[in-house]
């Protein structure tokens, strides 16, 4: 038992880390990386702790809400601070603080050369703490706080090695775009306030069914808009490829197992909202649906080994966005999805990171090759999280995409077999991608530079990742075992009836395996008969060198939205010149002008003076007698 | 004899005093045309008085006259300085303000 039950310490511990090794400073070199480290570690513990009083409790009774302090207080109208811990958000902590631990712990080696390591950790910790914050607060509002605060984590962690502009460029780039979906967060809940007069998630789940249906769909589009920027999907996506700009580590927690599933966090919380109005619905899953293919068709033509894992994080969370907007069936599977794959891709990662160790930071695919002699511990561990990512039997993977590919086919109709399809392809383009990551970095013959040493990483570093291989074994097994997580999680949700699947479970796993084997076999097809050329061939179709560009989103992005506003900004300027500044100069050289005339009537002679005062003395004898005429 | 032909008298003297305090250059003149201008109000005032059978006026042109000493003692040692430094009484001379 703790000192009192609070769940603040969860926030507590990573926050006060990040405030120690920031205020520090330099004292705080030689141990920071510790320091934070162990408060991490102490968040995840006091979340076990939770976990097992949670589970004491009988089912209706889980979920705990705390008030911290009145945060707004305006006449009538007030807000308190306050935190809220159930099924789902438990899910979260653990993922989080778990993760996050291992992640620290291999960050200790991996950023041991860096003289900045100190800094790096504070932002971990401050990471750490404002996602928590996100989960855990019991209202729009709170969430809001703590969405900002991972978007700054993220910022500050992507541009941590800023002397780069490339890299500072990056980091700009995520936050801007990041805005774009902010913006959405903040419209979403200006509108529910105003249609429904509370921000707490349970006031808002109360007043949700008497609200109408025009006002909650504009709410599910904003929450949308939301989730697209902050978790990479169609059309907010551009920002998270250059976001492996920072830190591998970094790309692991943040851009692959956590923050960018914030999204998907956002829209299963607000499954109120979803549930009653269908438009917001049928729009997540049009982008989840097109999120995943984009992300899946992106990856196969990245020869940057962290830029290909990007794209297939991008992929996969159309895959849960898709399961999130399937409703009350899927949500339970969104979440399966994202916690295996926060196992599976943090460690195919923690992977990328630890090759990158060993190859002087070469990202290049092409330059790699046999590295599994020389990397035997990165070999198995990476290699457990690609049969993780490609869904085959019994790892994780498995168990929780086959769920959505098999409820999206249940959606039913015409939209269930388009959405089915789309993720069944998507499954198959995964296929293809990971194994062409597996074959050009592990095997083939190698293409190094000649100054390259590939050699195994220390202890620290492989020993998450192993942890986190465990994690991609079983992860799935055990969620999905009697149901586990789909019963923990229903208290939550809507209640549904169970719909006639329109196909069985047995014939959407063997055509999800079918899809995977033909990805496969491609993929050695191509790049494993005969020599990887350690240069990006040239000759290649239009296709392939717009898949290259990223699908042209940047080029897009550029001519509709960058060209656009710098033209409003330019016109804005030159209004700003021309009229604003000509008003003020105006009245500046008008007054300088006739204060340069005036100034000629002071002589400095006493009797023009004199001559002045008479003037006026006549002038105001006169007026007088006008006056009184 | 009419009382406003005394303010006659008194607007014709302030009216030499006045063009003489714009048109003249010599300190000295430039002084007693003040002076001028002084006593033509007193010569106002004092009609004033009579015609409205008070005393109001008269106590003004005292006071009048007081002021008046004033400004001579104070007016006369600044002529004198300006003259005793410049060599010269020229009002237009003083004019060191203007730079």
């Amino acid at each position: 038992m703790l000192i009192n039950n609070s769940l603040v310490y969860l926030i507590a511990l990573p926050l006060a880390g990040a405030a120690i090794l920031l205020l520090a400073g330099r004292r705080s070199d030689k141990w920071g990386h510790i320091l934070a480290t162990l408060l991490s570690a102490a968040s995840f513990i006091v979340g076990l702790l939770q976990l097992s009083q949670m589970l004491a409790r009988p089912t209706g009774q889980r979920a705990v809400e705390q008030k911290l302090f009145e945060w707004i207080s305006v006449g009538t109208f007030k807000v308190d601070a306050g935190l809220m811990l159930d099924q789902l958000s438990i899910c979260f902590v653990l993922l989080i603080t778990g993760v996050g631990t291992l992640i620290h712990i291999y960050s200790i080696s991996y950023m041991s050369h860096d003289h900045d390591r100190r800094r790096f950790f504070a932002y971990l910790n401050l990471f750490i703490a404002a996602m928590l914050l996100l989960v855990l607060g019991n209202s729009y509002l709170n969430l809001y706080v703590g969405w900002e605060g991972v978007g700054l984590a993220s910022y500050l962690l992507i541009g941590f090695w800023n002397q780069k502009p490339a890299y500072a460029t990056a980091s700009k780039k995520a936050f801007i775009m990041n805005r774009v979906g902010d913006m959405g967060l903040s419209f979403a809940i200006m509108i529910a306030f105003a249609s429904l007069g509370t921000f707490s998630f349970a006031g808002i789940k109360e007043a949700a069914p008497h609200a109408s249906t025009a006002s909650l769909t504009a709410i599910g589009i904003m929450l949308l808009v939301a989730a697209t920027g902050k978790s990479a999907q169609f059309p907010l996506q551009a920002w998270l490829g250059d976001a492996m700009a920072g830190p591998t580590p970094v790309s692991a927690l943040i851009h692959a197992a956590t923050m960018v599933t914030a999204g998907v966090y956002l829209i299963t919380r607000s499954n109120f909202i979803f549930d009653a109005a269908p438009t917001a619905q049928l729009l997540v899953i049009i982008v989840g649906a097109v999120t995943l293919l984009f992300g899946a068709v992106i990856g196969t033509a990245k020869d940057d080994i962290k830029k290909a894992l990007a794209a297939s994080t991008m992929s996969q969370i159309g895959y849960m966005i898709l399961g999130a907007g399937l409703g009350p069936v899927g949500y339970a599977f969104a979440i399966m999805h994202l916690l295996t794959h926060g196992f599976f891709k943090a460690g195919m990662f923690l992977g990328a990171g630890s090759v990158m160790h060993g190859m002087d930071d070469e990202v290049n695919m092409r330059k790699y090759g046999n590295l599994r002699k020389f990397m035997p511990i990165t070999f198995v561990t990476f290699g457990l999280g690609y049969l993780a990512i490609l869904g085959v039997p019994p790892f994780a993977g498995f168990y929780s995409k086959d769920k959505i590919i098999e409820t999206a086919f249940n959606a039913g109709g015409t939209r269930g077999l388009l959405i089915g399809s789309a993720a069944l392809l998507g499954a198959g383009l995964t296929a293809f991608y990971m194994t062409r990551v597996m074959i050009l970095t592990f095997t083939g013959a190698p293409r190094w530079d000649e100054k390259a040493h590939p050699h195994e990483s220390p202890i620290l570093m492989w020993l998450p990742m192993a942890i986190l291989a465990i994690g991609s074994v079983s992860s799935g097994f055990l969620l999905s075992r009697g149901n586990a997580l789909v019963n923990w999680l229903a208290p939550l949700f809507a209640e549904h009836a169970e719909k006639a699947a329109v196909l069985k479970p047995v014939v959407v796993t063997s055509l999800a395996l079918l899809m995977v084997v033909i990805g496969v076999v491609i993929a050695f097809m191509k790049y494993s008969r005969g020599e990887v050329s350690s240069v990006a061939p040239e000759d290649v179709s239009a296709l392939t060198k717009i898949v290259r560009r990223d699908l042209l989103q940047d080029d897009f992005n550029e001519a509709v939205f960058m060209r656009t506003g710098q033209g409003i900004t330019n016109t804005l300027v030159k209004t700003d010149e021309l009229v604003i500044d000509g008003l003020v100069r105006g009245v500046g050289s008008a007054a300088l002008g006739s204060a340069g005339a005036l100034r000629k009537s002071q002589t400095g002679f006493v009797r023009s003076y004199a001559a002045w005062i008479l003037l006026g003395a006549v002038v105001l004898v006169a007026a007088i007698w006008l006056v009184t005429q | 004899m009419n009382a406003a032909n005394y303010l006659y008298v008194s607007a014709l003297l302030f009216t030499i005093g006045a063009v003489g305090v714009v048109v003249r250059r010599n300190a000295i003149v430039v002084f007693m045309c003040v002076e001028l201008m002084l006593n033509a109000a007193n010569l106002a005032f004092v009609t004033f008085s009579r015609i409205n059978g008070n005393l109001d006026g008269q106590v003004v042109a005292f006071f009048t006259m007081v002021v008046a000493a004033c400004e001579v003692v104070v007016g006369l040692a600044i002529i004198v300085t300006i003259y005793r430094s410049r060599r010269s009484a020229s009002v237009d001379d003083a004019s060191l303000l203007k730079r």
